[in-house]
């Protein structure tokens, strides 16, 4: 056998182990968006075809669905409100971590070792239970909804979002304080600057990523919220999507157009976020796992 | 001297919003849950009866359908274990190999990981259809329509129907963590390993899965906590049934305190299924102790 045969045999070999690859794969990737696109497909036939029209591309594509979905199911409601929890639990996360965060980077005291520890073991250890407590202590305070008053039970739903994410964002932005040198803030405070602006001015525009990353994941998880919808709100122009989904199947268990309409509803500003910052996202996630 | 003073309280001050929310809605509930379960208590009246462990006892010697439920979470996380974590594996093993269309491939295999379960369940509740799912459809065109059913609502199937969707959500998290795995074994090894004639079998045994063993781990204990809690996908599905053939702890819980009003109850089978979760945790730190 020549030099030129062995070389053309062993790329012949590669292309083949590429090509047994893709076998493996190609099936795997098409499981995962047949479903999608059937949602989607469904979502554009009428109350009569959907049962009876199994075309992936429906010859008359029904757009007003979501309209319907977005008025009549609710959808709109569900979606504005989704919305506003999520701004405001990022907010609340992004704002609370960074400043627990920093503070456990820079200024040690007795206790604060502690609190690290135990803020980081509730990663760790699992409390099934906590949501009956929860929901106890919630019924206490009042922020359950009872049918009356709206910004109570709102707030119920926001403030265990946000204590829930505190552990993973201080998780990731400790480090990251840890990394950026004193000597920035020393020469900050010779200049006149007090602990506060050096924290706003210097610190925080320099932990952008960091935060990225914590505003992402933490709207990833605040967005899917289900079960703290599920204990908190009866009413249904307070559910956020996931609850409102949920309402919406139990209520109208056959209309799968407008179903399937208000699920594409729920997931389109989530699929955009992760198609345009799936780097971030994946690697934040792997480093949340692969550090812990 | 009143910068020094503001010096002295500002580590305090940047603490105290995440410390003020953790004591609130992680410490207080840890201790109500602790507490109630101590307690026969309907959730409304003022007056709890307190009766020491009985609830314990009642849990652990008189609970048929929690330990079902146990048992029936315990086949889903198997199953995941097994099957998930292994076709994750494989897909990682080949998207790490340069193969083309890689970053596709992971684009389209996170994409169930993003969507919520509620989302994920009423699209898999359409599939499986009894009457009009595409999953009956697509059998009776292959010539199968005899083993056509209603796959939630049948009792041999409701369980590993869920399974089914639970993994379909999740191999994609597997997959990527796996992937960050491979990517931080060393090319030099397998150049090593090649020039002294190792097969890729061989290369796969003494490389690849040794310096694997950590995140393999990692990915099973997150497996493991992840679906004995599933939750919110039984909800969206099947609700538990057919009668009990899908319920598991948290449906159970969730069932203690909202469905027959036993507070101290469901505090109780929290914790007990909190502490069975423990001992998996702690065994698995245990273990990457050793390993690393």
């Amino acid at each position: 056998m020549t030099g030129g045969t062995v070389i053309a045999l062993q790329r012949l070999r590669q292309q083949a182990a590429q090509w047994a690859w893709h076998v493996v794969c190609l099936p795997v990737a098409a499981s995962c968006l047949f479903p999608l696109a059937w949602m989607v497909s469904s979502s554009l036939k009428t109350q009569q075809t959907v049962f009876t029209d199994f075309s992936l591309i429906p010859a008359v594509p029904h757009v007003e669905n979501y309209a319907r979905a977005w008025i009549q199911g609710r959808f709109g409601i569900y979606f504005l409100n989704s919305l506003g929890y999520t701004v405001l639990v990022v907010a609340g996360v992004v704002a609370c971590s960074a400043l627990a965060a920093y503070a456990f980077s820079r200024f040690t005291f007795r206790g604060s070792g502690f609190f690290y520890k135990l803020l980081l073991s509730t990663m760790l250890i699992p409390i099934p239970g906590a949501f009956v407590a929860l929901y106890i202590l919630l019924n206490q305070l009042g922020l359950i909804d009872q049918g009356s008053g709206q910004w109570l039970p709102r707030l119920g739903y926001i403030l265990p979002q946000i204590n829930g994410g505190l552990p993973f964002a201080i998780f990731i932005l400790k480090p990251f304080f840890d990394g950026i040198p004193k000597e920035l803030e020393e020469s900050a405070e010779v200049d006149g600057c007090g602990v506060l602006g050096v924290f706003w001015h210097i610190m925080l525009p320099l932990a952008r990523p960091a935060l990225g990353v914590v505003a992402l994941l933490t709207s990833l998880a605040a967005w899917n919220e289900f079960l703290l919808a599920y204990l908190v709100f009866s009413r249904h122009e307070l559910m956020p999507l996931q609850r409102g989904l949920l309402a919406f199947h139990g209520a109208h268990l056959t209309e799968y157009p407008l179903l399937m309409a208000g699920m594409v509803i729920s997931i389109v500003p989530i699929v955009a976020i992760y198609l345009v910052m799936q780097r971030t996202i994946i690697q934040g996630i792997t480093a949340g796992a692969v550090k812990g | 001297m009143p910068s020094i003073e503001r010096r002295a309280i500002a580590p305090y001050l940047f603490f105290l919003p995440a410390l003020l929310l953790f004591l609130a809605f992680s410490v207080y509930p840890f201790y109500l849950l602790t507490h109630t379960s101590l307690f026969e208590w309907d959730g409304i009246s003022p007056a709890k009866t307190f009766i020491g462990l009985s609830n314990y006892w009642n849990v652990l010697a008189h609970d048929r359908v929690f330990w079902t439920s146990f048992s029936q979470a315990g086949t889903i996380t198997l199953l995941a274990l097994v099957l998930q974590n292994a076709l994750a594996l494989l897909l990682a093993i080949a998207v790490n190999r340069r193969l083309a269309g890689g970053t596709l491939y992971r684009t389209v295999f996170f994409l169930p990981p993003i969507l919520s379960e509620i989302v994920v369940g009423l699209i898999w509740f359409w599939i499986y259809d009894g009457n009009f799912g595409i999953l009956n459809e697509a059998l009776s065109h292959l010539g199968l329509a005899r083993f056509a059913r209603a796959w939630l609502a049948d009792p041999n199937t409701a369980l590993t129907a869920v399974a089914i969707i639970h993994m379909w959500k999740g191999f994609g998290w597997g997959f990527v963590i796996f992937l960050a795995g491979l990517q931080t074994i060393p090319e030099q090894l397998y150049e090593a390993a090649r020039v002294d004639g190792a097969s890729a079998w061989l290369r796969f045994r003494h490389i690849t899965l040794p310096l694997l063993v950590p995140v393999c781990v990692v990915v099973s204990i997150l497996t493991i906590l992840g679906t004995m809690q599933i939750f919110a996908l039984i909800i969206a599905t099947t609700g538990g049934g057919p009668g009990y053939h899908t319920e598991v702890p948290i449906t159970r819980i969730f069932h203690s305190m909202l469905g027959t009003s036993r507070f101290g109850y469901a505090c109780a089978q929290g914790i007990v299924f909190g502490l069975i979760l423990l001992v998996f945790s702690l065994a698995q730190m245990r273990f990457q102790r050793r390993v690393s």
